[in-house]
């Protein structure tokens, strides 16, 4: 039954952990492997458009980023003025103190130095270094570079604001696509793949906007207005520098192709490495027990020593892109040094100019790797993207109708010739017709598979039929809201759902609107109040998630209680499979009980004695009613519900 | 901790982390040698028109880059080495630990929690290492380096680095220290938010059968809100880091040419020192900035290597006899002689003054509801807990002096929790027995009631078993661990809520067939239902710990109220019977 397709445990975990290989492979120095956005120009567009409501921001924030980025960088010049205007001024006192300037070219021409001659000619020589002229520029470098933090800070302020704004939005419109789906998207979609594409999907694509969206316009524009400036000063040295790039590319992009594979290997036996820590870890008293200790330590040191082998490689082979890029930047500083000297002896290049030169190809080769990482990233991020775009786009549960229910109350319902199948070539409730009389308890009982759980299904509008109708006191229940339906059916669940919060606030999950004493009261009639009092917080215990502080069966009382409070005409109850202890066990019994009372109830029964006195018991088989009636006319009858019964008897009296 | 995990880790790899420092030391020099080569080009070649010089020098500065990069690479390649090394003797370290341990110890720690240490803890401590290698030990070499040869070029500017360097590192202090608490928070409520999306994933049922969906909107708004704020006051201080690093490295630039030009002019300085001086002042803050960033992976890093340490450091509570008795002459016989046990620390022992005796071909059985001590004192047989007054017995010795092979030997156990090891069917069997013929595992699964679906299964024995056995269903987990003690054929069974999972008849053909094959073995089984218990030869009624009846079936039911009260609670159920 759709109904009952609940991912296990271990499959959940699967999945996130293969979803916490993605992100954090960027730790690891190389992007995850297979996790590739589909059709990353559409995703990605898609995802750029999500900022539309701050895009008057984002604006902003692109001209913020261009005039820091061309401040920043006009930095270097004026430096390389200052130089210039030092370089000069010393000389120039050397010089001038001698004759003109003129003169002493003219001098070195004679000795045959006319490299010297050159450099001297391109030159502008004062008399003595003038500290007003150099302060001057100066100054006006530091106002540049001031000028230019300020507006790369208000950038990265605002784009902040931007990328948590975007990130905000995207986490509500899940959340209010998650109540808007119908149950059979919930049903069909293993679980961990949905929670995955909610919390992982949707935490990567922030860590991706955040880190991305700024480094990557401030490299870009970086890298631009860098070279500008390199053309300007020199277009020799200009091209020398860019030489560079596909140089560092190719040796990159080799380094990763190589670590790539070692990668892989380190992702896969740290896999197993971990499944057999898992495995030794969670079964550690059966590993003792069975006297597997040395086998498993076995295991563990081979594995262990594996994932040693091939992950220093890895982080050997990774480790190298820095060294390389280094050694890349430092090949064009000497390339720089040794050219841009040259051409300054000659003079047709100032000392000051390859001063600036040197920083900027220093800033150069930065935003290239940075560039080069958030690759990665981004394939991630915006694959991340994509798949909370699929859910974003799953069709919803059809809308409402705005019919009323009933005005006057009795929890009378009817099946009228229903029929229902989850898959069209699989149909599973066939012509299916019953009434339930209000304050009757309907037990319905039958095998696994039977269709029991799709009835409740059907009621409360989880589905909707094909076919038939169902009415809820002579009103068509497709008629009215759902809200308004389900607001007249309390439901317990075997699945004994509860919320992370104290015991109280799970119990007015039933009616929000309860009073401190219709809260007390429903927990007293539904016994919860006895095993409150043996907590050290009472009413005020946090329910954990694993809901480990409760046993099941107190939990089961919770879920009645919440029922209780929420004083339904109609009532579903799907009763516990699992035994409960013994103790409990009586408790949740007599607190359901206590809750049918007064009230048109759906038992779906597990215990045939639990049911003996329902008013009618439906016997289920293969989505249709094959017997109905009491529990003695159903004896007497001596059909599938007789035989259903014997063999509970004869298992027992076999004990 | 941290300090201490990494010495005891690192130790044998001490020469590696001396060829790094070496490395690295060379290295860094050399990257630093580049600038006051240029600066001796500038001031011996340009200005004096000296060509040759410049090539020459030019070629040296080939020469020093080639030795950065070889030095580099290697002190990557040791870095890398010492670092994986380092895991890999951790995990060794706690995996071996965790096998030393009673289920006290993993109870107090978490199986999920020795997990997350053995794997995710080592990591962050593993990353840290190999980043300090590669980077962070950098840092140190480049400001002492950097300011030794700022002071070889020349010695009156070399205050500029003197000031800017601290100025650098309190800035990104002041910064780092503001934005790793909002970091925290965030981490905190990012998990807030996806809690309240996984409930109401899991609870979708139970959030429309209620109608809460605006309810649940208008939490998760909340925690929505909530996350973003402090996101946003993250991503401020995220914003303010680079902007503020490269205004103090400018100013510094800017400082150099201010007062290196003074200084030049005075005659105290060549001109090629000031070129030479921008680029080691970029540098050396670039290198401080990149180890100043990498202190903050130490916190993190810290309370893993905490937690590490604290598995190591913790010693098992069961410890292994110093004088073993390997065998004994009656292997079946089980004996708790006034047995308590309590948790450390607690005020009230989970069970208390628990006498009996189970000899071959008994059956004992222990009923009594969740909390009532049932399960731990079938687990002091084993030993996964030892007694903290009293004694457990097998074949006459106690269980603390016996070897725990031969214990562990002589017992079959089927633990409440059916847990299967990924593997096969026959794996799982051979886990039992590791010698166990195929007829010897049909047998164990026809007693088992387990033969059947085994049969259907794609590939019968070599049906794959997926880990914990969550592939196949509870019932046929339980199955499954049944014979898989079975299959050992031990001298003492110890039943733990072993038949929980399974339906009524199959609960009655599983013991109806158990029943000739435990015939010359000791039986204890700790059941809630009565009707799995019926036929002991003794039933002991638990209580908050107690012993408050005990007898046959029949006897309990004139004597005993707690046993009557268990038994009309399941009459209700199963009336049938």
């Amino acid at each position: 039954m759709a109904s009952t397709t609940v991912s296990s445990p271990g499959q959940l975990k699967e999945t996130e952990r293969a979803q916490a290989n993605g992100p954090g492979g960027g730790r690891w120095g190389v992007g995850m492997v297979g996790q590739k956005a589909s059709a990353f120009g559409p995703s990605a567009r898609r995802l750029i458009g999500q900022m539309r409501p701050d895009r008057l921001k984002a604006y902003a924030v692109l001209g913020f980023a261009v005039c820091s980025v061309i401040l920043t960088a006009l930095g270097p010049k004026i430096l390389g003025h200052a130089t210039d205007l030092i370089f000069g001024g010393l000389t120039g006192k050397e010089v001038l103190a001698h004759g003109t300037k003129q003169q002493a070219i003219d001098a070195l021409n004679a000795t045959g130095n006319h490299t010297k001659a050159q450099l001297l000619s391109s030159m502008h020589l004062t008399r003595g270094v003038n500290f007003d002229t150099v302060g001057m520029a100066l100054l006006f470098a530091l106002v540049v570079y001031v000028g230019g933090a300020v507006l790369s800070f208000a950038q990265g302020y605002l784009l902040n604001d931007v990328v948590q704004n975007t990130v905000k939005r995207m986490r509500a419109d899940v959340e209010d696509k998650v109540n808007a789906l119908p149950l059979s998207y919930f049903d069909r979609q293993p679980r961990g793949e949905l929670l995955s594409r909610v919390t992982n999907d949707i935490d990567n694509i922030s860590q991706t906007l955040q880190q991305t969206m700024s480094q990557l316009l401030s490299s870009v524009l970086t890298i631009a207005a860098v070279l500008s400036f390199m053309v300007w000063i020199s277009p020799l040295l200009a091209v020398i520098a860019l030489v560079s790039v596909p140089i560092s590319m190719v040796l990159g992009h080799r380094v990763m192709r190589r670590s790539q594979p070692l990668f892989i290997d380190q992702w896969r036996r740290t896999g197993r490495l971990n499944s057999h820590i898992e495995e030794t870890f969670t079964g550690h008293a059966l590993v003792k027990v069975f006297g597997k200790q040395h086998e498993a330590e076995e295991v563990f040191e081979r594995e262990n020593e594996a994932l040693y082998q091939s992950s220093y490689g890895a982080q050997f082979v990774s480790g190298l892109v820095r060294p390389i890029m280094m050694f890349v930047g430092n090949l064009n500083y000497v390339i720089i040094a040794v050219v841009g000297g040259l051409r300054v002896a000659q003079g047709s290049m100032s000392l000051g100019d390859i001063q600036a030169f040197i920083q900027y190809s220093r800033q150069f080769t930065q935003p290239l790797t940075s560039i080069a990482s958030m690759a990665n990233l981004l394939q991630s991020g915006v694959a991340s993207a994509e798949r909370v775009f699929e859910l974003l786009d799953a069709p919803e549960e059809p809308a409402d109708d705005t019919g009323n229910p009933a005005t006057e109350r009795h929890g009378e319902v009817r099946f009228e010739h229903v029929s229902f199948s989850y898959a069209p070539d699989i149909p599973l409730i066939k012509d299916l017709s019953l009434v339930a009389e209000p304050g009757q308890t309907v037990a319905i009982v039958g095998p696994t598979g039977a269709g029991k759980t799709t009835l409740v299904n059907l009621i409360m509008r989880f589905y909707d039929i094909q076919s038939g109708r169902i009415t809820l006191d002579g009103v068509d229940i497709t008629s009215m809201p759902r809200s308004a339906l389900r607001g007249q059916i309390g439901m317990v669940l075997q699945d004994t759902w509860l919320f992370e919060g104290t015991i109280r606030d799970n119990i007015a999950y039933g009616n929000p609107d309860a009073t401190e004493q219709q809260i007390l009261a429903a927990a007293r009639a539904t016994f919860v109040d006895r095993f409150v009092h043996s907590l050290p917080d009472g009413y005020a215990t946090i329910v954990d998630e694993e809901g480990s502080n409760l046993s099941s069966g107190e939990r089961q009382l919770v879920t009645i209680a919440r029922a209780f409070l929420a004083d339904p005409e109609l009532l579903i109850l799907d009763e516990a499979t699992s035994s409960v202890d013994t103790r409990t066990e009586l408790l949740v019994q007599h607190a359901m009980s206590a809750l049918r009372t007064d009230r048109t109830s759906f038992v779906i029964a597990h215990r045939l004695s639990t049911i003996r006195d329902a008013d009618l018991i439906l016997v289920m088989e293969h989505g249709q009613i094959v017997e109905q009636g009491t529990h003695s006319s159903l004896l007497r009858a001596d059909g599938a519900y007789a035989r259903l019964y014997q063999a509970q008897f004869a298992a027992a009296a076999v004990a | 901790m941290l300090l201490t995990l990494v010495r005891r880790y690192l130790a044998p790899y001490r020469t590696w982390v001396l060829a790094i420092l070496g490395l690295q030391f060379v290295g860094t020099v050399a990257a630093l040698y580049l600038p006051s080569l240029n600066a001796d080009i500038i001031d011996n070649g340009v200005i004096t028109g000296d060509t040759g010089y410049i090539v020459r020098y030019g070629g040296l500065m080939l020469a020093v880059a080639c030795v950065q990069i070889v030095c580099s690479i290697a002190a990557v390649f040791y870095a890398s080495r010492a670092a994986m090394a380092l895991g890999r003797d951790a995990r060794a370290g706690i995996f071996h630990q965790v096998g030393s341990f009673s289920a006290r110890e993993i109870q107090h720690f978490g199986a999920p929690s020795l997990i997350t240490r053995e794997t995710n803890d080592v990591q962050q401590v593993q990353m840290l290492v190999l980043m300090s290698g590669t980077l962070m030990v950098m840092a140190p070499i480049m400001m002492v380096g950097g300011i030794i040869l700022a002071m070889h070029v020349n010695l009156g500017l070399s205050w500029l680095i003197g000031v800017s360097v601290p100025i650098l590192v309190a800035a990104i202090g002041v910064i780092v220290t503001r934005m790793v608490p909002s970091f925290q928070l965030m981490q905190e409520r990012i998990d807030e938010v996806n809690r309240l999306l996984r409930e109401q994933i899991t609870g979708v049922r139970v959030v429309r059968a209620f109608v809460r969906e605006r309810q649940e909107t208008q939490r998760f708004h909340v925690a929505n809100t909530d996350l973003t704020d402090v996101s946003v006051r993250a991503g401020r201080w995220m914003a303010a880091m680079f902007p503020t690093v490269m205004v103090v490295a400018n100013i510094g630039g800017v400082a150099v040419l201010w007062f290196g030009g003074h200084r030049i002019d005075e005659g105290h300085m060549q001109i090629g020192a000031l070129t030479a001086y921008l680029s080691y002042l970029m540098q050396i803050l670039m290198s401080v900035m990149m180890g100043t960033f990498m202190f903050m992976m130490i916190p993190r890093a810290a309370v893993s290597a905490g937690r590490i340490m604290e598995v190591i450091e913790t010693d098992t509570s069961v410890r292994p006899p110093a004088e073993p008795v390997y065998e004994v002459t009656d292997p079946g016989t089980v004996r708790f002689d006034h047995v308590e046990f309590a948790y450390p620390g607690a005020d009230v022992p989970v069970v208390r003054d628990v006498s009996f005796e189970a000899r071959p071909g008994q059956t004992v059985a222990l009923i009594g509801s969740t909390g009532a001590g049932k399960s731990t004192l079938v687990s002091l047989i084993p030993r996964l807990f030892d007694v903290t007054a009293g004694a457990v017995s097998v074949g006459g010795v106690d269980v603390r002096r016996l070897d725990p092979d031969a214990l562990w030997s002589a017992l079959g156990v089927i633990p409440q929790k059916a847990f299967l090891f990924s593997g096969t069917v026959a794996s799982n069997l051979r886990y039992g027995k590791g010698d166990a013929s195929e007829e010897e595992m049909w047998a164990a699964l026809e007693i088992a009631q387990a033969a059947d679906f085994v049969r259907a299964m794609s590939g019968g024995l070599d049906a794959r078993i997926s880990q914990g056995g969550t592939n196949v269903s509870g019932g046929q987990r339980q199955r499954l661990a049944i014979a898989r003690a079975v299959v050992r054929r031990p001298h003492i069974y110890l039943f733990d809520e072993a038949f929980s999972a399974l339906d009524l008849a199959t609960d009655a053909r599983v013991r109806a067939a158990l029943k000739p094959v435990t015939r010359d073995a000791t039986v204890l089984i700790v059941a809630s239902r009565v009707s799995t218990i019926r036929d002991a030869d003794l039933i002991l009624v638990l209580e908050d710990g107690e012993v408050v009846g005990r007898g046959t079936h029949e006897r309990l039911l004139e004597t005993c109220t707690t046993y009557q009260e268990i038994v009309e609670s399941q009459l209700s159920a199963d009336e049938a019977a």
